[in-house]
């Protein structure tokens, strides 16, 4: 909650410092009595307090205002564009995990295996290759030379309800691999890397040394007894992740021309429509908050020791 | 035929520098049923011995040459999975540190079941009955409402009696059970090893008992292993060794035995530290520290041989029977 206060002044204070909007609004050659009736109605003249309460309380009702570039009201111009944001983040993110935790489970068993090897070498690619250098590979691989897929945009998407989806159409799902990818492949590489150390650490510990004396057969071990003692810190990392994929998909988007609220937030910070700018970042840091509460309930669904209310020390030794 | 045979057994470790040479020629036997105690310094390579049986070497630890049998059969060269069916059933293991043995994630009623049913044919309400049989049996009190229980409810010596339970839980043949009790309160201690000795009796399972403490070997022990630098100093039934030791290591040893009650000593007090595995003198390597030591020592390496009711590796002994 706290969180949620402090980025909605930040994103407020933006209103004052970056530039005054009115000088884009109205022409060079407005009289200042023109400005001035236009700061009224605008409510830029009541005082700081004033201003941030009604922001604020706006904000809370989804309404950011109009604006500047557009002309039409942001809340608009964001539902329209959260879709496209949300499926490739979405894509992004189990691609990332459908493949970051089962290689990083992998090289972390066969430690020493040829192919653990090769796999850690590659993920030393993602981990350093800056996204918009993979972004523009895959497009000049897939898009200029075979041409077997489009280098930009979302493809079609269909209409439910207020929600645009491009998984309908088969040009959506090819326009949304390239991206997907794109983003996908740094977090992809961070999980991959996590979920080696962590399992190398339990591997390590005396309850797998104890499972094996027990005789428990390797499979239960490596994903019963030692992934599932991997979790807290992989979920941890995921949920961070996801927000960064939020942030990064800023840069994939603008290199796929994705139309997504990244892409209308470059656009936005250009044209300094700081009503955009600030309804995406309060955005954001809603979503930010939303997966730590989400992975906060899953540590107590994974950790009993967390679970503090069972723990009333029981049984002392006679 | 005993239990369990060990013949010759030699464990390496290959490193950069060379090989180090961690069990060098080890031979010793446990019958059915019985407890043998494994004492020595810190490093002697006891437990070694015990994860060379239980097949738990970790690499790049590997055991070079010897012979390790079970019931008559080899177990030291059985393919991993293989191996897998015996440890727990029909050899159990425990390790020092109950608090670090199971796992956190897991009730302790799932734990056991799990294990009762890699080794059984029961059916998961078989199994449950069971875990609640053995738990009560490990001393736990209302066992059937502790199985929902995670590890960290419970206190060190009851974790350690969970251990204990999942060890025994496939009624195996032996135990191995390396330093059992070390991490514990001093106060439970004898406890825990008191219903490990019954719970083994009870069962007919023999127990090769891995300790730093002389006092539990003479309460517990029928027979016993002093290990030194890798090798067996000296074994014989326990009565003889702490009464009338031979090798003069199990002597100073049995000076450093704590007064029962007291707190435990470590096995330091005879003067000197045992040889790092990388500059083992030649000869006897107890050499350096032998207040009996003379010429032969530091040229030959004495081998084990009985004399009187123990078996003894030095010189000192071996002269009668050589006639050197
Ligand atoms: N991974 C390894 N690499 C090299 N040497 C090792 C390794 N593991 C153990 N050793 C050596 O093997 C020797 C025997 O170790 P072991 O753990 O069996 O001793 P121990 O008698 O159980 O001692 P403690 O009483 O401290 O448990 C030690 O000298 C140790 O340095
Ligand atoms: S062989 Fe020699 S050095 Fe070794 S224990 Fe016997 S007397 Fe001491
Ligand atoms: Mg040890």
């Amino acid at each position: 909650m706290a969180v949620m206060v402090v980025v909605a002044f930040v994103a407020f204070l933006m209103f004052n410092f970056v530039g005054d909007p009115v000088d884009n609004m109205v022409g060079q050659e407005a009289s200042y009595a023109d400005r001035e009736a236009m700061r009224d109605r605008l409510g830029l003249n009541d005082p700081f307090l004033v201003q941030f309460t009604r922001f604020a309380g706006n904000a809370v009702q989804g309404e950011f205002g109009i604006s500047y570039r557009l002309q039409r009201p942001v809340a608009d111009l964001i539902s329209e564009r959260m879709p496209a944001t949300l499926e490739l983040v979405m894509a992004s993110a189990i691609l990332a995990i459908l493949i970051g935790i089962p290689l990083g489970v992998y090289t972390g068993i066969r430690r020493d295996a040829l192919s653990s090897r090769l796999v850690l070498m590659f993920s030393l690619v993602g981990v350093s290759l800056p996204t918009f250098v993979i972004g523009i590979l895959l497009i000049y691989v897939f898009a200029v030379i075979l041409g077997v897929l489009p280098s930009f945009g979302r493809g079609e998407a269909v209409q439910l309800g207020w929600w645009s989806t491009g998984f309908l159409t088969v040009s959506g799902w090819k326009a949304i691999i390239l991206p997907s990818i794109t983003l996908a492949l740094f977090q992809m590489t961070l999980i991959l890397r996590l979920v080696r150390s962590e399992m190398l650490e339990v591997m390590r510990t005396d309850y797998i040394k104890f499972a094996r004396a027990r005789g428990l057969s390797d499979r239960t071990i490596n994903f019963g007894h030692a992934f599932k003692n991997t979790l807290v810190p992989v979920i941890t990392i995921i949920g961070l992740n996801v927000g960064s994929l939020i942030a990064f998909s800023i840069i994939t988007e603008t290199v796929f021309q994705w139309p997504g609220m990244g892409f209308l937030f470059i656009q936005a910070v250009g044209f300094a429509d700081v009503p955009v700018m600030a309804a995406y970042l309060v955005l954001v840091a809603l979503v930010f908050v939303g997966i730590n509460l989400l992975v906060d309930i899953l540590y107590f669904v994974v950790d009993p020791r967390l679970r503090v209310d069972r723990s009333v020390a029981m049984g002392g030794d006679e | 035929m005993a239990l369990l045979e060990v013949e010759n057994l030699r464990v390496e470790f290959p490193t950069r520098r060379g090989t180090l040479l961690a069990i060098d020629d080890v031979s010793f036997q446990i019958e059915e049923g019985e407890v043998l105690g494994v004492v020595g310094e810190s490093g002697a390579g006891k437990s070694l011995t015990g994860a060379s049986i239980i097949g738990l070497l970790e690499p790049p630890g590997r055991i070079a040459a010897g012979q390790i049998r079970l019931e008559g059969e080899r177990i030291d060269n059985l393919p991993y999975d293989e191996l897998r069916r015996i440890r727990g059933k029909k050899i159990g293991a425990i390790f020092q540190d109950p608090l670090t043995s199971l796992n956190p994630l897991y009730t302790i009623g799932r734990q056991l079941v799990e294990t009762i049913r890699v080794h059984t044919d029961d059916t998961e309400a078989q199994a449950r009955d069971r875990t609640v049989q053995l738990l009560t049996e490990v001393g736990i009190p209302a066992a059937e409402r502790r199985l929902g229980s995670y590890p960290h409810e419970f206190s060190g010596g009851m974790r350690q009696r969970v251990v204990i339970a999942l060890a025994l839980c496939a009624n195996p043949k032996l135990i191995v059970a390396d330093e059992p009790t070390t991490a514990l309160d001093v106060s439970i201690q004898a406890q825990i090893i008191a219903l490990l000795k019954k719970l083994c009796r009870d069962h007919k399972t023999a127990i090769m008992l891995i300790t730093h403490d002389m006092g539990v070997i003479a309460e517990t022990a029928d027979r016993v292993a002093v290990m030194y630098a890798g090798r067996i100093a000296e074994i014989g039934p326990v009565k003889q060794v702490v009464k009338h030791p031979k090798h003069p290591y199990t002597i100073g040893l049995m000076g450093a035995i704590p007064i029962v009650g007291r707190d435990i000593e470590r096995l330091t007090q005879i003067e000197g530290s045992m040889p790092r595995l990388t500059n083992i003198p030649d000869g006897c390597s107890f050499n350096p520290r032998c207040p009996k030591v003379f010429d032969r020592c530091y040229v030959e390496r004495p081998d084990l041989v009985p004399t009187g009711e123990t078996t003894a590796a030095c010189w000192l002994h071996a002269k009668e029977k050589t006639g050197v």
